[in-house]
């Protein structure tokens, strides 16, 4: 009973930090790339928050597990069925039908991820700082800060180019259309959650939905956006069970230490 | 709908950062925005992404007029001879210390 609460302790905290490196990783891509100079060091700057995140989160769990356990064996030398991110953290920036994304990259999607994320964020990390675990609380708090400004980039834009010209119009709404579904996956409590929940550790997320629910349909309506259906297939990442598009994220992040296991800078 | 301007008009703005509480705001550079909030967000995001401030201001570049390279001799030169401008003919008492 100890050792399965535990599990699920580190199961928790590992589904914490998985999601904030896999959106850290996918963000990086924009590096050097970004649309203005500006954007691409905000973008930057949000990649470097997710990685700070995960990396306190890697180093609680690496604590608890000891064993040689550290950051860098839990980021860089698990394949990705032990990943517990939600899929929809791990999609590629563009969807399999946008059209008009004339590169890989179709900075929309990556907007409106981020703001479906961060606006889940910001509900959770504020009622993480009540976590019963103090080191999560902590790391809440301090989450809770980067989180807001994540939110806030990200909204600024749903607004901007929600309510810009047909054209930008048109690719929030097509972005919005492709991800929403995803978002079923924060809504369908895994038993790790539950258990995380019940335990005084970790949020029901059920509590979240209705606020959740308000900021989205606030903000659409401010993007003149219109909220498309959420229905279809239930992802789950978090679960390990991932989109095919993980694998290819991962074995970039990883090459490089598992090439040179050990490397110091 | 078509009121802001499209991308490639974003105006210039410059960018002043305070560093401390106390301290005037300095001027740190410029970026493209295309509106004040616009400015201030890109701001935090560019010049003060290492803990280089505590307070941001910015200026449309087109609001601040500047004096003219050509104009730089009956501008400043005639300054150049006046020490007598410069308080440094004063001894200072030791009680006020640096100023």
């Amino acid at each position: 009973m100890q050792a399965t609460q535990t599990d699920s302790r580190l199961a928790y905290l590992l589904h914490l930090a998985d999601n904030a490196v896999v959106l850290g990783q996918r963000n990086a891509q924009w590096c050097g790339h970004g649309p203005v100079i500006e954007e691409d060091l905000a973008m930057a700057n949000i990649s470097l928050d997710l990685i700070g995140q995960a990396r306190l989160l890697y180093q609680l769990v690496a604590q608890s597990l000891g064993d040689g356990a550290t950051e860098d064996t839990l980021a860089y030398f698990r394949d990705d069925t032990e990943f517990r991110n939600y899929t929809l953290l791990e999609l590629p920036h563009h969807g399999p039908l946008v059209g008009y994304a004339h590169t890989d990259l179709d900075y929309a999607t990556t907007l409106v991820r981020n703001f479906l994320y961060s606006a889940l964020m910001v509900l959770r990390w504020d009622a993480l700082q009540q976590s019963s675990d103090p080191e999560l609380a902590a790391i809440a708090a301090k989450s809770l800060k980067e989180t807001r400004y994540h939110l806030r980039h990200a909204r600024d834009w749903m607004v901007r180019l929600g309510d810009g010209t047909a054209e930008s119009n048109a690719r929030m709404q097509a972005a919005l259309d492709h991800l929403l579904p995803y978002t079923q996956e924060f809504w369908t409590e895994s038993e790790v959650e539950t258990a995380a929940a019940a335990s005084g550790l970790g949020v029901e997320m059920g509590s979240l939905r209705a606020a959740w629910d308000a900021l989205l349909d606030q903000t659409l309506a401010e993007a003149t956006l219109r909220r498309p259906s959420a229905a279809g297939y239930v992802t789950s990442g978090k679960q390990g069970l991932h989109s095919e598009h993980l694998g290819f994220l991962l074995s970039e992040m990883q090459c490089l230490a598992r090439a040179h296991p050990g490397a110091q800078w | 709908m078509n009121a802001t301007p499209a991308l490639k008009d974003w105006p210039l703005w410059e960018v002043f950062v305070r560093s401390k509480q106390g301290l005037e705001h300095k001027h740190c550079g410029s970026l493209h925005a295309s509106d004040a909030a616009h400015a201030l967000q890109m701001a935090r995001d560019v010049y003060t992404r290492r803990q280089e401030g505590v307070s941001i201001w910015v200026v449309p570049s087109s609001a601040i007029s500047a004096s003219a390279p050509q104009d730089k001799g009956e501008f400043f030169d005639p300054a150049a001879d006046k020490i007598y401008r410069h308080p440094t003919f004063y001894e200072i008492p030791a009680e006020v210390g640096h100023m």
